[in-house]
């Protein structure tokens, strides 16, 4: 008998169940993308019949952080740069919980960047949502490690003299199993993308462009897109990691001139996931660790039994 | 008959002394003695000088000794070019120069001839002449090649010693047997048993021997990391997350090997912001974790520290000091990170903080962080160092015969949660204004029915949503740090205080002490009354909340206190100052931080320094008292 009865219920769950009644409306500005990644998770999220409090989603600060405010599940609100270490270690705790952890491009592509690499490697069966504005917003418009070179601002006032971080490239290479880039502007794709990423078992990273209508004014507002899977331009295979990272490398590139490329990148359906891999080298348990705490019939191993007489 | 062995084996790093003094230790507990170990090691893997005391007495130890008087000098098998003018010294002559000052009058020398040459040690007849030592060469390393490897010559200067204490080689022949088996068991045996009967042979001029006691009971042997690892699996903690760094390393390793065996789960990762951070994850999903690290690493945990406090996640850190700043000295114990665990971070603090005095405390406290951890939601951490990790003591193997404690503390279970507080809109009331007991809010844990809530890093409100309100605020941040009046008053009423005192209430003079240092602290206090003074001590080990009753009667009780710790800067003095608000006048400061713990007769010395105004021993410090 499971302590955590949330769990695989296995029901058709509507939108707004997701919808939390302490704070129904966001209070992002008008016309900003992360209206976008929330319409989709919510959307997604009932694809796949997710009771709420199934669901952990953890988050970063900044814009993208308050996703927790705005979609009702468990949530952690966790600190700048640091929602994938805690929800990685909530999977392990409990694989059985669906495990979502969001921010932005500062928070994962810069202060958190090395919890990237590292979970990427890992692969977790998490999904990773980045909401890539090319700027920090809710600090008031500086320079983010997307933003383009050249790009102004008042901790930048001549000009980002870096190349921006290739998100995509960085996420394949330090091993994600799906990464995928989505726009605010597509709301339908980005539904079958956070479906399919959920879905994967294994690490998934979504690059998803959100436009800052209020701090990077001059920025592309995502438009037009183009999607790389229906177009016949950009044909590649997504199971093959060379010819993956040469469409994200021209993705990158595109996207400071004007041009919009999204969709899936790469997949691996074959390696395992983190726990599986635990798993199979006897350390990591079968039965989720959470529920051992609420096992009446569990019998606690004593360290006096099991480790003493080599002391003696 | 000798009163008490201090055995030290001197060499290089990597040339196994750790090994072989661990077993020599275990074989003097097994024949009814009570042992403490000593270690000092530098930061480098192959070389360097290197020694572990092993002291042995019939009558319980409870620290280092005053010097030492029986020394196996080994080679160093990685000692660099030897060039006196060299800035790290003539390395192969370290085992034997760099360990005769602390070698008492009376001592015996055992060296490799083989690799040492006694007759380059400045004044070497002279000094062994004034202070009566009883000097043994033999070649050592020739003995192991004749018969195996060198690195055998341990085992060689093992069999010497023991003979020349006259200590029948039963014990280690035994311990022998257990750690090793085929041709490299019998070679060492050979080595062993041919090096005590060619020394038996030998005229002996010194009076040294090997004590004889009696345990009453079944005794074990274990370091502080050993009982922070078995209070931890004892109470039910089956996640660990961290990064290796010495000395924390220990526990770490401890952990992730027996965590597997009980279907637990250990994570080395990518950063100790990421450990401390994996931890919370981990606790916030409902399993019982702690992570840790020492000065430098703890620095990064800073931010997941905070986070813990501000969503009142439970979570057990330990911290394994060493000399800092920055990198410091890895290797060498110091107690000076005690205001980096107390305040590292910001807002105002929740945190409980234990630093224990003993490998019987360090089991105990580690139980208590997590029984505090989950039952009030809040970071306990347990502040220990090199020292307490590493030292190893005997001690009472019923000492450990408890009962796991898994609980998981103020926790609701689903049916528990739908009779629960929640908001209009569904949301659980994770952290209420008003909760009632000891302030402490329950909480539901992911995946259950009813209980979803948002852990919150902004302020918040009962449900976990961002609020700035100025009346929530104040209801909020009352219930968090009230919790630490709350702890207080429950470690007032208990059985047992976690500080501990030695000799007599009424005594007229008082030394405190915090963590590591206590033991040796008691041993200079007998030393004390010994010699005709009136002095008790006191080991605090709540750090956070304050112990302010006990503390202050202590103060309040004698005339005078000597405070001892490993600082430069006096820290622990100045905590108890800020906690308590007076008793400056009475505090004189006794610091040491050359990289080595205290001995017993520094603190005396110190305390003469209060009484008589004697100089302090070199090593030591002396601060006096504010308006002295």
């Amino acid at each position: 008998m499971s302590a955590f009865n949330a769990i695989g219920a296995d029901r058709e769950v509507e939108r707004d169940e997701y919808t939390p009644g302490i704070e129904p409306q966001a209070t992002w500005c008008p016309g900003c993308g992360d209206f976008s990644v929330l319409k989709a998770l919510k959307g997604a999220m009932s694809e796949l019949g997710k009771d709420p409090e199934e669901i952990l989603l953890v988050t970063g600060i900044g814009c993208s952080g308050k996703l927790n405010s705005y979609f009702d599940s468990y949530g952690f609100h966790t600190l700048h740069g640091r929602a994938l270490p805690v929800a990685r270690a909530a999977k392990l705790a409990n694989p059985d919980l669906e495990v979502v952890a969001a921010g932005g491009d500062g928070d994962g592509y810069g202060i958190g960047g090395n919890h990237l690499t590292h979970t990427a490697r890992e692969n977790h069966d998490i999904t990773y949502i980045v909401f890539n504005n090319e700027i920090f917003g809710l600090t008031k418009g500086q320079t983010s490690p997307t933003s383009p070179k050249g790009h102004k601002s008042k901790t930048q006032p001549h000009g980002s003299a870096k190349d921006p971080v290739r998100p995509l490239s960085t996420s394949l290479t330090a091993g994600s199993s799906y990464v995928a880039r989505t726009a605010a502007v597509n709301p339908n794709q980005a539904q079958e993308i956070l479906v399919e990423a959920i879905q994967h078992n294994g690490f998934s990273h979504v690059d998803f462009l959100t436009q800052c209508p209020t701090w990077n004014k001059d920025a592309k507002q995502y438009v037009p897109y183009i999607d790389i899977q229906q177009n016949d331009d950009y044909e590649f295979d997504v199971t093959n990691r060379p010819e993956a990272a040469e469409m994200m490398y021209e993705t990158e590139l595109a996207v400071h001139d004007g041009e919009i490329l999204t969709g899936r990148y790469y997949r691996d359906d074959e390696r395992l996931s983190y726990t599986e891999e635990k798993q199979a080298i006897g350390e990591m348990p079968e039965e989720p660790l959470a529920e051992r705490y609420h096992d009446d019939d569990y019998e606690w191993e004593r360290t006096y039994d099991m480790i003493l007489d080599a002391h003696k | 008959m000798t009163e008490e062995i201090v055995w030290r084996i001197a060499g290089g790093s990597g040339d196994g002394i750790d090994s072989t003094s661990q077993n020599f230790a275990k074989a003097l507990m097994r024949s009814g003695l009570h042992v403490f170990t000593h270690r000092h090691y530098p930061s480098r893997i192959r070389g360097g000088h290197t020694y572990v005391e092993v002291r042995a007495s019939p009558e319980p130890v409870k620290s280092r000794g005053d010097g030492y008087n029986c020394l196996l000098a080994l080679g160093d098998s990685f000692a660099r070019n030897p060039q006196e003018d060299a800035y790290y010294g003539d390395e192969e002559m370290k085992p034997i120069v760099e360990n005769l000052d602390e070698l008492r009058e009376g001592g015996v020398i055992v060296y490799d001839e083989g690799l040492v040459d006694i007759d380059a040690v400045p004044g070497f007849e002279e000094r062994v002449e004034k202070n009566d030592w009883h000097v043994y060469p033999m070649d050592l390393r020739a003995r192991a090649r004749e018969k195996g490897r060198e690195v055998m010559r341990n085992t060689a200067g093992v069999g010497a010693t023991a003979a020349l204490l006259e200590y029948e080689l039963d014990n280690i022949k035994d311990l022998m047997s257990d750690a090793m088996s085929g041709d490299v068991l019998e070679t060492n045996l050979e080595i062993l048993e041919d090096a005590y009967e060619d020394v038996q042979e030998m005229e002996f001029s010194h009076d040294l021997r090997m004590p004889t006691g009696e345990h009453d009971e079944e005794q074990v042997l274990l370091s502080g990391s050993n009982a922070i690892a078995y209070g931890a699996l004892d109470a039910g903690c089956r996640f660990i997350s961290g990064y290796p760094m010495t000395p924390w390393t220990e526990v770490f390793s401890l952990m992730s090997k027996y965590l597997p065996k009980v279907d637990g789960i250990s994570e080395q990762v990518e950063d100790e912001i990421a450990a401390a951070a994996l931890a919370l994850g981990a606790s916030h999903a409902g399993v019982k974790a702690m992570s840790g690290s020492s000065g430098g690493g703890f620095s990064l945990m800073t931010e997941p520290l905070g986070l813990a406090e501000m969503t009142e996640t439970p979570v057990v850190l330990v911290e394994a000091m060493r000399a800092g700043p920055a990198t410091g000295m890895p290797t060498k114990p110091e107690q000076s990170d005690l205001e980096h665990v107390l305040y590292a971070s910001q807002g105002d603090s929740t945190r409980v903080v234990f630093a224990p005095g003993n490998v019987e405390e360090a089991y105990d406290q580690t139980r208590a962080a997590f029984e505090i951890a989950y039952d009030y939601h809040v970071p306990a951490i347990v502040l220990y160092d090199q020292k307490i990790g590493g030292e190893l003591r005997n001690v009472d193997e019923s000492f450990f015969d408890r009962e796991p404690a898994p609980d998981l503390g103020a926790t609701l279970t689903e049916e528990e949660l739908a009779e629960a507080a929640h908001h209009s809109a569904g949301k659980f009331n994770r952290y209420q204004h008003n909760p009632g007991e000891k302030g402490v809010s329950p909480r539901s844990i992911p995946g259950q029915k009813g209980g979803r809530f948002l852990a919150e890093s902004n302020e918040h409100t009962p449900q976990g949503h961002i609020c700035e309100d100025p009346g929530n605020r104040i209801a909020q941040v009352d219930r968090r740090l009230g919790k630490h009046d709350s702890i207080r008053e429950q470690f007032n009423g208990a059985d047992g205080s976690h500080q501990t005192t030695h000799g007599d209430d009424d005594a007229a003079y008082g030394i405190m002490t915090f963590g590591s240092q206590q033991g040796t602290v008691e041993e200079a206090v007998d030393e004390l009354n010994d010699a005709g003074y009136s002095v008790k001590s006191m080991g605090v080990s709540d750090l956070m909340p304050f112990p302010e009753a006990e503390v202050t009667e202590f103060l309040e009780s004698v005339d005078e206190c000597l405070v001892v710790e490993m600082t430069a800067s006096g820290q622990f003095r100045g905590l108890v100052q800020r906690e308590l608000g007076r008793f400056g006048p009475k505090m004189h400061s006794l610091l040491k931080y050359n990289g080595n713990p205290f001995e017993p007769a520094e603190i005396v010395d110190g305390f003469r320094s209060v009484l008589e105004g004697d100089e302090p021993a070199t090593t030591t410090k002396f601060v006096p008292a504010a308006g002295d």
